[in-house]
């Protein structure tokens, strides 16, 4: 960790880094007040895209708020859908047919692969290497393909419904992951080969940026940033939801709280997806895949409602408060990415500006999430 | 010093190991499609525009005029009219405008739908400057339909 004694306050100077996307679809900017090539201060300047997603929430009724999760994080938008079809569950108490909790794991799990691969592609090429990228999209491509002949859609899936799934899936899409699942082992050790190994990545990485398990406690940082700081905490584990606790899957954590622990423990979890992914395919039952009895209008008994699921970036949460009327009184959601955007100022504080932003890189920021 | 050229050493396999892959894809069938002049088929559930389905015995679409869409649709972006004319048991429907621009394709209107009257277009070819383009008359659509 590099740290340097500061000067006075006159010798500084402000730096603006951002607003600035290649598609302007979320825009972060950093006011970056630097000493030389140390940061003084950084203040992350929020809300380019606010879109008001919790006040829709509170003027539409439970059903027509659906498509608004996957608009949220964009990149694991079925980790939002889950979460919230889940909560208008445990509200309504509807049960859930087991077919459909598996379909759920299974396009879930493939989900955070390919929102991970997206990270892996974006955070080589913010530390300059670019043909990672490259290889990361094509097999994204491969799950991108799969999804669409499933939900239709290829980014913002709006599959979920309350009790069940919008539509069953073929043997097509089960052969097809497994397909995938065989394909991604090799692809993973490349990866490893290729970027893990690499001693330029390495140099960057290890011992740089470092978020430990208080920082996370005192900003509500979630996701690969705790488990990077050895705090085994999973919601997939420690609150299970779906069918999670039928699967043999392991959480990875490293206790080195650097960029490197949070990259290893993204790459190790995508192994991870892959082994609930082959479990789930190999015990899928027959059956209908969505609810017999779901009421046509959704009206909450008056109370407080919480549930919670492991997304792409952490635990994304929502709580919700019902009235007894068709639409929520108050939505709550609880976005991983704001929590872990928030600790970039303390973490950030004294560091060389290049490793700041491997370290922003580090955590995998989805701006539509910050910004709800 | 032993370790100071270990790393030289290890850092130089590490670089070496990763042109091997770059050179190794390098010769790998390409994966990319030179669109427009290449195209992947649409899948069937592919989400497009909603369009009223023409059934082949009537030669005409099946919208019974409830409204059920239009009051399901998060976004408000469809208007259905529909008139009660005599001698026809029900409304008849005189106007299916679609509002492109504001449409979110959750599927809430097809699967409202009772008769089944709607499903999703495949169509994808649809970026336009104007935004008149994305209002359908989905009921002249259906009926220049062949």
């Amino acid at each position: 960790m590099s740290s340097v004694p500061f000067k006075d306050k006159l010798e500084t100077f402000e730096l603006n880094l951002g607003p600035q996307h290649p598609a302007t679809h979320g825009v972060l900017r950093v006011v970056l007040t630097m000493d030389g090539e140390y940061i003084y201060d950084a203040e992350p300047v929020i809300g380019y895209i606010h879109r008001m997603h919790e006040k829709m929430g509170e003027n539409r009724t439970w059903a027509q708020f659906l498509p608004n999760l996957g608009r949220l994080d964009y990149l694991s938008a079925l980790s939002y859908n889950l979460g919230y079809v889940q909560l208008v569950e445990k509200m309504m108490h509807i049960e859930v047919p087991e077919r459909a909790e598996y379909i759920r794991v299974i396009t879930t799990e493939i989900n955070r692969i390919a929102s991970h691969l997206v990270w892996l592609g974006a955070f080589v090429m913010d530390l300059g290497g670019f043909t990672p990228l490259l290889y990361a999209f094509d097999d994204r491509e491969e799950i991108l393909d799969l999804l669409e002949a499933v939900t239709g859609s290829r980014l913002t899936y709006c599959y979920f419904r309350f009790g069940g799934c919008y539509n069953d899936v073929d043997d097509d899409f089960l052969q097809g992951c497994l397909k995938f699942c065989k394909r991604f082992y090799n692809r993973i050790d490349m990866y490893h080969k290729l970027v893990t190994g690499n001693i330029i990545f390495r140099q960057r990485m290890e011992g740089i940026g470092p978020i430990d398990a208080d920082m996370c406690r005192r900003y509500g940082a979630t996701g690969a940033q705790l488990r990077g700081a050895g705090v085994n905490y999973d919601v997939r584990k420690n609150e299970p939801y779906s069918v999670y606790p039928e699967m043999d899957f392991d959480i990875p954590v490293y206790t080195e709280c650097d960029s490197m622990a949070r990259y290893m423990v993204r790459m190790d979890e995508m192994v991870q997806s892959l082994r609930i992914i082959e479990q789930a395919v190999a015990k899928i039952p027959e059956g209908p895949v969505k609810a017999a009895k779901v009421p046509k209008m959704i009206k909450p008994a008056p109370g407080d409602y919480y549930h919670a699921v492991e997304a792409g970036r952490g635990t994304f949460a929502i709580r919700a408060v019902s009235d007894g009327k068709n639409k929520a009184y108050r939505m709550k959601l609880r976005s991983p990415t704001y929590s872990n955007i928030s600790l970039f100022r303390e973490a950030s504080r004294g560091m060389l500006l290049s490793d700041a932003l491997a370290m922003m890189g580090s955590l995998d920021l989805v701006i539509p999430d910050i910004d709800r | 010093m032993a370790g100071y050229f270990k790393n030289i050493i290890d850092g130089t396999m590490s670089l070496i190991s990763g042109m091997i892959i770059t050179n190794k894809v390098c010769w790998q069938k390409d994966i990319t499609l030179q669109y427009p002049h290449q195209t992947i088929k649409m899948t069937p559930r592919y989400r497009g525009h909603i369009q009223l389905v023409k059934d082949p015995e009537t030669g005409t679409h099946s919208c019974i005029s409830c409204g059920m869409c239009q009051k399901g649709c998060p976004s408000g972006c469809i208007t259905v009219k529909g008139e009660k004319r005599e001698g026809v048991k029900g409304k008849v429907l005189v106007q299916y405008d679609l509002d492109f621009t504001t449409c979110s394709l959750c599927g809430q209107c097809v699967e409202n739908c009772r008769p089944g009257a709607i499903e999703f277009s495949l169509e994808y070819n649809l970026a336009s400057p104007r935004k008149e383009d994305y209002h359908f008359d989905l009921l002249k659509r259906v009926e220049e339909q062949k």
